[in-house]
């Protein structure tokens, strides 16, 4: 298979393409704006709609309503750009529509800095939006699995009719790898819902999110719960690594797994038991996952580039079964391997 | 016995939730009558966002999308870009369109977006129960300016087509009422020309309905629409602030 050198944001959107993506609609923030200028060029000529919008509220809604007539649509924004597009995304759930999501993130809070980070784990995985519901959130930790991991959003978000996240971050975004995009058998999933014109050969289709009866909106609700029930079940992906006589596990996601697998090997090399586990998906948690790379474990590290937040999943999915130590540092302070090195030493000292 | 006069196919048979007295439901009927009229049902997507029209998608029989409050115009983009061949209007309050949705109501304008906006302008927030709206009038009573309009603490109204008509995009911004025949009838020949528009790809035309809201003005009906004819209209004069194609014929 053909292999190119690509950056992050552009493979993403390359990616997009390939998956049928036929509208992009983007806004200008640091440190994704490679991908919008790449849809800009190419997305005419693959006979799609690109759009720069007035602002990420409106190109989320754009969003909204290429998805409401059965179209594949995606926007991309980095962290302050993806608070903006909460409520489209929390309406779009509402409505039971899909579309792809792209967070490419930097620090935070408020406009916070332009480096890598991970702090919008929470924003992704908890409170993407007013209301209850979830969106289908991955983790890439290479350009490649960038490219795969938007091909799988799209398709998901369409069998389960629900939004779908890349949380990446600027690292990611920004760094070049030598990616292969796969032979792409188009999922064709029928959209009977899409609201396209009913020609007169059926009854008119309603795309909404407001039910004022309240026990219309409860079972609304409750279904939606029940489909993500299913999700859980059957759509939960993580790397294992090393775990099988592991001691301690360290869970990294994104970016920062790279630091953290530099950290294992060197721990490793010293005659530490060592392992660790990458969740790719972040919701639904990797829950059996974890823990079956736990089996034997005494001590887990969690290491993020935020203040702590994936940490909340580690502990709920091993039901606080083992001591979970944290490592961390804010946007653009990238941990190095010796940091969690020294991390891994200090725990593996107190076993 | 002939039928001279009947409910148009497009308008669902049921009881709406507006107000007695209130315009929404002669409008509800003049686009649907300009639906009917181009045969275009089939190929129409409608989207109404939040505000009075909010459930306007169990009115309208063609397929209807219910956006987030102020973000009709970027949905129809969404929707519009993506299926250049249908026909996509947006059905819009004061509220919505020139205050939460100023930017998406400028920027699809300017965009010259090929869709039809249908701006009712009652003047007030109705669904919410009569708050100050962006086109409130000068001293106008409301629940949020209990003393009426003060122009010093809340300031001006916005008029939405003469601040549309400076934009290359827009094709048509026309200003109409519905407190007359005469006018519901102009009212309702500006809405055909705003969707032959579309049908002709010019571009972005924005219909202004001025209407009534009996219930948050504390008026009947009746006096209702005597306030739009003294009030309101000299205040929002009718009339086309743009028409770009009669402009360029003109040349």
């Amino acid at each position: 298979m053909e292999r190119n050198l690509m950056k992050g944001n552009e493979a993403l959107a390359e990616a997009a393409i390939r998956a049928g993506c036929k509208c992009f609609f983007g806004y200008p923030i640091t440190p994704q704006t490679e991908l919008a200028a790449y849809m800009a060029k190419r997305m005419a000529k693959a006979g799609g709609v690109f759009l720069q919008a007035e602002s990420e509220i409106a190109a989320i809604n754009m969003v909204l309503g290429a998805s409401s007539t059965g179209v594949r649509a995606m926007t991309s924004s980095s962290s302050p750009g993806v608070s903006l597009k909460a409520e489209g995304v929390s309406y779009m759930a509402g409505s039971d529509l899909p579309g792809v999501i792209i967070n490419v993130q930097r620090g935070g809070p408020g406009l916070g800095g332009i480096q890598p980070s991970q702090a919008d784990y929470w924003q992704a995985t908890r409170a993407m939006g007013h209301g209850d519901f979830h969106i289908l959130v991955f983790a890439p930790s290479s350009v490649q699995e960038m490219v795969d991991m938007v091909i799988k959003a799209f398709d998901l978000a369409d069998e389960f009719r629900m939004p779908a996240m890349i949380l990446a971050d600027g690292l990611l975004g920004q760094m070049m790898e030598p990616v292969s995009f796969p032979e792409i058998t188009a999922k064709t999933i029928e959209k009977p819902w899409a609201t396209n014109g009913h020609k007169n050969a059926r009854k008119h289709n309603i795309v909404n999110s407001l039910y004022l009866q309240a026990p219309d909106l409860q079972r609304t609700v409750q279904e939606r719960f029940e489909r993500y029930e299913k999700i859980k079940q059957t759509h939960t992906e993580a790397e294992s690594y090393l775990t099988e006589d592991a001691e301690i596990i360290v869970t990294a996601y994104g970016a920062t797994a790279r630091v953290a697998k530099s950290a294992v090997n060197a721990a490793r090399e010293a005659g530490l038991k060592v392992g660790m586990v990458r969740p790719k998906t972040l919701w639904p948690f990797p829950v059996r996952e974890l823990n079956e790379g736990c089996k034997n474990a005494k001590a887990v590290l969690c290491v993020e580039m935020s203040m702590g937040q994936m940490i909340d999943d580690v502990k709920l999915a091993l039901n606080c079964s083992l001591p979970v130590h944290f490592f961390g540092r804010t946007g653009g302070v990238i941990p190095t391997p010796n940091d969690v090195l020294a991390e891994i030493q200090k725990i593996g000292g107190a076993l | 016995m002939a039928v001279v006069f009947e409910r148009p196919k497009s308008l669902v048979d049921v009881s709406t939730h507006y107000c007695p007295g209130c315009t929404h439901g002669i409008i509800h009927r003049i686009l649907c009558e300009v639906i009917d009229e181009m045969g275009i049902e089939g190929d129409t997507i409608g989207v109404c966002p939040v505000g009075c029209s909010v459930m306007a998608y169990d009115y309208f029989r063609c397929d209807m999308i219910e956006a987030p409050h102020g973000r009709a115009p970027a949905v129809a983009t969404g929707a519009k870009r993506s299926n250049p061949d249908k026909y996509v209007f947006t059905y819009q309050g004061d509220g919505d369109l020139a205050a939460i949705g100023t930017a998406e109501t400028v920027h699809s304008a300017t965009r010259g977006e090929n869709i039809v906006v249908i701006f009712v302008n009652n003047t007030t927030y109705g669904m919410t129960g009569g708050q100050m709206a962006p086109t409130t009038l000068p001293g106008q009573v409301t629940q949020t300016t209990p003393f009426g309009r003060d122009t010093d603490l809340a300031g001006f109204p916005v008029r939405v087509c003469e601040m549309l008509s400076t934009l290359d995009g827009v094709a048509l911004a026309q200003r109409v009422a519905v407190d007359s025949v005469p006018h519901v009838r102009e009212a309702k020949n500006a809405i055909r020309k705003a969707f032959e528009n579309q049908k002709e790809k010019k571009g972005f035309s924005i219909i202004e309905v001025l209407s009534t809201c009996p219930t948050n003005w504390g008026l009947t009906p009746i006096e209702a629409l005597g306030r739009l004819r003294n009030e309101c209209i000299p205040y929002y004069p009718l009339g086309v602030y743009k028409d770009k194609y009669a402009e360029e014929v003109a040349k």
